[in-house]
């Protein structure tokens, strides 16, 4: 290693070429997770690994580990914020039980029919 | 020259510099490519500012029209409902995008921020530049869309009315696309400079409030806006390529987009009190000759503000159709926006309380402030409870109780800080009468204007609507007349603050006894700000007399 | 110029150093706050395309059948193909800010087009992958072609919506991350012309570093983007 002044320099080679074989050996782990049925345990551990691999990525490739502290927190805000979102609007789409009975059928793509069905679903189901 | 005795017997410390921001460079080319942070904010108070005429224009045309239900005026219609949609949609689009979301930050903040944080300039200069040039093209594309393809979907662009209606829908979405990224760039901006340019001395605690104000509106643009540009890119996309997202004939979902817009809307109205907010926490300590009362705690109100802003959106939503369950949550938390607004409004009256009170022009705006959006803040109460938001959504009352916060809140501070700030911007100072008179038939006009429509609503007149019952016509009448009296104190406020650039040089460096930076250098400042590095030495708000420097 | 804004740059005189901005006392504040500023840059870049997976997450909840037949059309091994591609960029990159820590401007300038070649090999990839979808017609939903597999139709035969909507948010966001992967290549080609006139050293490396910031982030997107699209079941 070089002698003269680098504050920034972090890591080096060694804990980089780690940090690649860890995020290969990750990618071939969700892959061959895919191939198994877990069930709705699938999109968990695909979620997982997947975030293991994006915090690899953040604290060693984008130095998160090393810098200071308000950098982090405002990579961390992004996902706070993001994860917010989603919550609430999971939170609707989850419980918005009348939004089932008003679109009973999923609606259909093809050539236009007369009546125009998947127009009408709405109206349909407040009729009934 | 120099030695001018101020309003407070202050005496100036310094002659004024030959050379400052305005004079140091001529032509319109070192204008276009300047990088001065106090140009910038001077280029962007222009723009804002022919922005709120249309716009201020637009609303007179719209009251109007409404002054009796069937439009007539002279014996003859004056719109018809279509040009009435536009009409509206053109005055709440150009308030809402061009004029309200950059107004403080943008042209104040700009000038102001790095001043008070005695830095230099702000931390990303050239950004800062194409940050303004991004706004300038959003506009021109927005108001061609407008007047050549005629928006008529108000505002909020709901789908699936948006997705359906022939019109320049896309233009038009492409330009707040545009917009979008000229506020998140101030946005980026700002945070940045307040993370690490701020004078030597000067903590976190030591920043003037409206720097508070203006760091907690730049996290809302940083984190809230990238949502709106990927909602109207969907919606852009709907439109083009019906991917099913929104439109329900599609099988999309109507009720996303409004969460997908209002994510970013709800906090966007915090971009425009806060900044609001954080001019009365300048102007209320400095004419009350007293310290801010509660310091960190309206510090710490304006950035838990920013964050519950995140949190409430869904209160736009109560009778969309979204769940039962999303709806009460959403009710529940909008209460806590209370608690922190509530902080403030109470530590600025804490402030007045028994402060040596003086009532000049900006002081003037910030007491109509206070009562104007007590008022605004206390119907926003009504809204957030459920049961009596049903009875109110898309009524007058829902447009009374926004103009009051956002008109009677933040165009209020915005004027009222413009006059703070008048002498430092342009070295001049305006004539205080007239300026007191433009402030005062502003608040009455306002008052008649939209107290009115409260009692509108409540009676049932839904907004936006063309016509309207009889029986809602002497109130609506009344209201329209209010506007004419708004119309007139903006004129006097517009005219007196353009008189006085005719004037040479008169403001002293500290008009007002204010004690945060801005207030050391000259007036107007010199090209960067300060001769000296300034190193802060006393709190913001310390109105003891200074210690005579030997 | 006035004489004493003169006085003011001069008092922390670092006029030796072209890089150094007037309006920062040090270099090193300066190189702070460029981080703070791509840092805030970089969560606008989450949130943006956050909309979009939120988007997906709702259609998903509302089509899961659709989503998952129509999932089974995308090639799994070229995804993977490219996850790795993309993560090796990243290390490539990263090493190549090492060099630029160390002064090591070779090193640098071939780091520097070795992630450019991986970010061509990605696109390329890309390209096949979107031809098959063109050929087959998976595409959004007003040119969606139904597939003898989709199950989810009316008495009709019309398929679901749904199927176009998958394909509608395969596109969209893969091609919002092929435009980033794109800006991507343009900007590591400036940085490379420029590490190549020798413009950075240890004391001055701002842009390689910011770059690299971008280029990582723009592997991190892909890495949820990958399960997602290719392996939800």
């Amino acid at each position: 290693m070089s002698t003269h002044e680098h504050t920034h320099e972090h890591g080096g080679s060694g804990v980089y070429v780690k940090t690649l074989l860890a995020l290969l050996i990750l990618t071939i782990l969700t892959v061959a997770a895919s191939y198994i049925d877990f069930g709705s345990g699938n999109v968990v551990i695909a979620l997982l690994i997947a975030s293991i691999k994006a915090s690899l990525v953040a604290l060693f490739f984008m130095h998160l580990r090393y810098e200071k502290a308000v950098n982090a927190v405002i990579a961390c805000s992004g996902f706070l914020f993001l994860g917010i979102f989603l919550m609430f609007c999971f939170i609707d789409f989850d419980t918005r039980d009348d939004a089932k009975a008003l679109d009973p059928q999923p609606v259909m793509y093809g050539p236009a029919k007369p009546a125009g069905a998947a127009a009408a679903s709405a109206p349909a189901a407040e009729a009934k | 020259m120099a030695n001018t005795l101020t309003s407070r017997g202050k005496i100036a410390d310094h002659p004024r510099p030959e050379v400052n921001y305005l004079n140091a460079s001529k032509g319109i080319w070192s204008w276009m490519t300047t990088v001065d942070h106090k140009r910038i904010g001077v280029m962007y108070l222009v723009g804002v500012l022919t922005a709120f005429l249309m716009g201020g224009i637009f609303a007179l045309f719209v009251r109007l029209s409404l002054l009796n239900p069937k439009h007539m005026l002279f014996g003859k219609v004056l719109m018809s409902a279509e040009t009435y949609n536009r009409v509206f949609t053109l005055h709440g689009v150009i308030m809402v995008f061009l004029f309200i979301i950059p107004s403080i930050p943008a042209a104040l903040g700009n000038f102001v921020l790095p001043l008070m944080l005695g830095a230099k300039d702000v931390a990303f200069p050239r950004l800062n530049l194409a940050s303004f040039y991004l706004w300038v093209i959003g506009a021109v594309m927005a108001i061609c869309g407008m007047i050549f393809g005629a928006i008529d979907t108000g505002w909020t662009f709901y789908t699936p009315y948006s997705t359906t209606t022939s019109g320049t829908v896309t233009l038009m979405v492409m330009a707040v696309f545009i917009l979008g990224f000229s506020s998140i760039f101030t946005g980026i901006n700002f945070v940045a400079t307040v993370h690490k340019l701020r004078a030597p001395g000067m903590g976190w605690f030591d920043m003037p409030l409206f720097v508070w104000g203006i760091y907690s509106t730049a996290i809302i643009q940083v984190l809230a806006t990238p949502v709106l540009g990927i909602t109207l890119c969907l919606l852009a996309l709907e439109r083009v390529f019906s991917i099913g997202i929104f439109d329900p004939k599609l099988g999309g979902d109507p009720v996303l987009f409004q969460h997908f817009f209002w994510f970013y809307s709800h906090p966007a109205v915090y971009i425009m009190i806060l900044p609001g907010m954080a001019i009365i926490s300048e102007l209320i300590p400095t004419f009350s000759r007293k310290t801010m009362f509660g310091y960190r705690a309206v510090a710490y109100s304006s950035v838990s503000l920013a964050l519950l802003s995140f949190i409430v959106w869904g209160h736009h939503m109560f009778v969309a159709g979204q769940s039962q369950l999303a709806t009460v949550i959403f009710s529940a938390l909008t209460f806590l926006v209370a608690i922190p607004s509530g902080v403030k409004m109470f530590n600025w009256l804490g402030t007045m309380y028994k402060g040596n009170i003086s009532l000049e022009t900006p002081m003037l705006y910030a007491i109509s402030f206070l009562l104007l959006f007590g008022i605004g803040g206390l119907t926003g109460i009504f809204l957030g409870t459920l049961s009596t938001d049903v009875h109110l959504t898309d009524t007058y009352f829902v447009v009374a109780h926004f103009h009051y916060v956002m008109m009677g809140g933040t165009v209020i501070a915005f004027i009222g800080g413009l006059h703070y700030w008048w002498p430092k911007m342009t070295g001049r100072m305006y004539t205080e009468k007239w300026a007191a008179l433009g402030c005062v038939l502003v608040f009455i006009g306002f008052n008649m204007t939209f107290l009115t429509q409260f009692f509108l609503g409540s009676k049932g007149m839904p907004r936006r609507y063309y016509n309207y019952l009889d029986q809602y016509q002497p109130l609506h009448a009344f209201s329209t007349y209010g506007s004419w009296v708004i119309g007139l104190g903006m004129m006097i406020t517009a005219i007196n603050l353009l008189a006085s650039l005719r004037k040479p040089y008169d403001a002293p460096d500290n008009p007002w006894g204010g004690t945060t930076l801005e207030w050391k250098t000259s007036s107007p400042p010199i090209e960067h700000n300060f001769e000296d590095q300034p190193v802060l030495e006393r709190a913001p708000y310390d109105y003891r007399p200074e210690p005579v420097a030997h | 110029m006035s004489t004493s804004t003169v006085d003011f740059h001069d008092q922390h005189g670092h006029g030796g150093d072209s890089h150094h901005q007037h309006h920062f006392a040090t270099m090193e504040q300066q190189f702070d706050t460029s981080k703070i500023g791509m840092w805030l840059f970089l969560v606008t870049e989450v949130l943006l395309f956050g909309g979009l997976f939120v988007g997906f997450g709702m259609m998903q909840a509302r089509y899961p059948q659709e989503f998952l037949e129509a999932h089974e059309h995308l090639q799994r091994p070229l995804g993977a193909l490219n996850t790795v591609v993309l993560l090796i960029s990243s290390f490539t990159m990263v090493m190549g800010v090492l060099s630029a820590q160390r002064n090591d401007k070779k090193k640098l300038v071939m780091y520097l087009i070795l992630t450019i070649i991986c970010a061509c090999i990605f696109l390329c990839v890309k390209y096949f992958e979107y031809s098959h979808k063109f050929e087959e017609h998976l595409l959004p939903p007003r040119w969606y072609q139904a597939q003898p597999g989709d199950t989810v139709r009316d008495a009709a035969g019309n398929v679901s919506h749904g199927y176009g909507t998958f394909f509608a948010f395969y596109f969209m966001m893969t091609g919002l991350h092929g435009f980033h992967i794109l800006v991507g290549i343009f900007l590591l080609a400036w940085i490379a012309i420029r590490a190549h006139r020798g413009e950075f050293s240890s004391k001055y490396y701002t842009p390689v570093d910011l770059v690299g910031l971008y280029w990582h982030l723009v592997d991190l997107i892909w890495i949820y983007l990958f399960p997602l699209f290719y392996l939800i079941k």
